[in-house]
């Protein structure tokens, strides 16, 4: 029999369909997988029975022929999105032990569709970070390693590094993600599997840990792209609650998938040409180029002129606001509480969250309080959202000459634990081709195009017109099938 | 612009952080480094362009002017770090 744990969410729900074999003989694969593979540090909370009890009723489901559209299929979710009766800590000391009394909109979504939940994803401490190294449970290891014999730990990416890993490690078929600047792309391409960020609106926000509220989107990650189509079709959706949610229906992205991008221009930014990229990521890029012309796509060289200035745009935008957002952990209504003795309110406050939040969160309060300060508002901030609208422009110009684009992801393969720790502009430089779209609004997704010298995934990046989701999954899905990327990490867990 | 131990520590007041003399004066290299690199923003000309407010259009909608505090209290008390009487309790705040 085939190992269940090696099916996609496609093949599982066809599979357990035709009745070859049960929800509950799957969740248990999973779960034995899950319970297996502690050294990649991949979930905060393993959550089994949630995984069995979606998978019984499932099969109940199926004897009564009353299937939902992820019946049998197990999920993981990345503990960003609120779970009612499971901690949800955003891999913060200020949410450990908090547990929600309500579903977020997204996850309810997943689960009123069928999924199950194996438990919930570490991730960089409140979405903020680019390896998953700011975590407050830990580092998340990839599963991958260098075929140079060497065993460094390697960055599965951020900030849904749990979920990059799981799904790569075959912990899970799917899980759920977040991309405030790159937080879906990189964690895929860093593990050599699939993620798209849908237009800025189509899910839901409410639920969901808030780190910059205009950029922040979730979305799915799997290992192909059909998996994609099928997780976010059951994430999307209008929700009154979410005050920048769309009011739009929505599609049936798997229904419409198609290879054939005959007619479709795919422009090739000249300025995402960086000084000092690797020639591997060169040479990948002028692969994909070769993928979609061969899927019938014409290919047209453009210009985003402002590409330059997106990451010093969102180290402005970004982080004020999340200063503004993480205000609301205060030690009074929910998370930790550190009161010194005899100490009054603010120093509780100010006492709290010096124990609550990391190095790296407490950093980008700081900034984000600094430019949003009186004096410097308006020549961080408000110059900051300027070139906003310029970044949003270039994107509409090009779109006159084409429907989508195609880059690359990351500047690199996955780094080594540790490598770029020390410098935090050098770690905000990984985002450098996500960001622009984050500003933007647009979807993205990244799809694994092929492997570095040292046997590490490489992904290449599709963005397309707000709404496009269609267009992007299309694109993704030609790439994917003429890259016939089915390298995976040999297990060492 | 640059930020020295003073402002540190002034907007680590402001964001309601605790930090130590030690701790700010590792910081301040840290935002002067972030900041160095934010600052070449100052370079676009932005003259005549108004600040993105939205990326995709779309409208604020109303709702109907009715409470929709869900009538939950016990559930919005279940987390936090103290609750009394059916409120959130915190030190003394008046003498």
């Amino acid at each position: 029999m085939t190992d269940l744990t090696d099916l996609s969410v496609a093949q599982i729900r066809e599979g357990f369909r035709k009745g070859e074999f049960t929800a509950r003989e799957v969740a248990e694969a999973f779960n034995a997988n899950v319970a297996a593979a502690k050294a990649l540090n991949a979930f905060i909370v393993e959550t089994p029975d949630h995984a069995l009890a979606a998978a019984d009723a499932a099969d109940k489901a199926r004897s009564e022929d009353k299937l939902l559209p992820l019946s049998g299929v197990p999920i993981g979710m990345k503990d960003l999105f609120c779970t009612q009766g499971v901690q949800t800590t955003a891999a913060s000391h200020m949410l450990e032990g908090f547990v929600p009394t309500y579903e977020s909109t997204v996850s309810r979504h997943l689960f009123e569709a069928g999924a199950g939940m194996l438990g919930k994803l570490n991730l960089d401490q409140f979405a903020m970070g680019s390896s998953n190294e700011t975590s407050y449970f830990g580092n998340v290891i990839s599963p991958w390693r260098r075929s140079d014999g060497g065993n460094a730990d390697l960055a599965p990416g951020g900030s849904s590094g749990g979920s990059s890993a799981a799904i790569s490690a075959r912990l899970c078929p799917a899980a759920t993600g977040t991309d405030t600047g790159g937080s879906i792309r990189q964690p895929a391409a860093f593990t050599g599997i699939s993620g798209i960020k849908p237009t800025y609106g189509r899910c839901s926000r409410w639920g969901i840990v808030a780190f910059a509220s205009s950029l922040d989107q979730a979305g799915p990650m799997a290992r192909d792209v059909r998996d994609c189509a099928i997780m976010l079709q059951n994430m999307a959706g209008f929700d009154p609650r979410d005050a920048t949610s769309l009011d739009l229906p929505v599609p049936e992205w798997e229904a419409g998938l198609s290879s054939d991008l005959k007619g479709k221009r795919v422009g090739i930014p000249k300025e995402y040409r960086v000084d000092g990229m690797p020639s591997e990521i060169d040479a990948l890029w002028e692969q994909g180029i070769a993928f979609l012309k061969d899927a019938g796509a014409e290919i047209v060289e453009v210009s985003l002129p402002h590409t330059h200035y997106a990451l010093p745009a969102y180290y402005i935008i970004a982080p004020a606001e999340a200063s503004s957002n993480l205000a609301r952990y205060d030690g009074v209504r929910y998370g930790l509480r550190d009161l010194p003795d005899g100490a009054g309110l603010q120093d509780m406050y100010a006492a709290t969250r010096a124990a609550g939040f990391g190095a790296e969160v407490k950093r980008r309060i700081m900034i984000g309080t600094y430019v949003l300060s009186a004096g410097f508002y308006d020549a961080y901030y408000t110059q900051a959202q300027k070139v906003r609208t310029l970044i949003a422009r270039d994107f509409e110009r090009a779109w006159e000459s084409c429907d989508l684009l195609l880059t690359p992801t990351a500047p690199s393969a996955a780094f080594a634990l540790g490598e770029k720790q020390a410098d935090p502009l050098a770690m905000y430089l990984n985002d450098v081709f996500t960001v622009p779209a984050s500003l933007a609004g647009l979807p993205a997704m990244s799809v694994p195009g092929g492997l570095d010298a040292q046997g590490l995934p490489l992904g290449l990046q599709i963005i397309g017109k707000p709404l496009d989701e269609q267009g992007v999954l299309n694109a993704g899905l030609a790439i994917e099938e003429r890259a016939g990327f089915s390298a995976r990490p040999g297990k060492w867990w | 612009m640059s930020v020295d131990h003073a402002t540190v520590k002034k907007i680590a007041s402001l964001a309601r952080l605790a930090i130590s003399d030690a701790e700010a004066d590792a910081l301040v290299p840290e935002l002067n480094n972030i900041l160095g690199f934010v600052e070449q923003l100052g370079e676009v000309d932005v003259t005549g362009v108004e600040p993105m407010t939205a990326v995709i259009p779309n409208k604020l909608r109303l709702r109907e002017d009715v409470v929709t505090d869900g009538n939950v209290r016990d559930k919005v008390l279940a987390n936090a770090p103290q609750a009394e009487h059916g409120f959130f309790a915190v030190p003394k705040v008046i003498e």
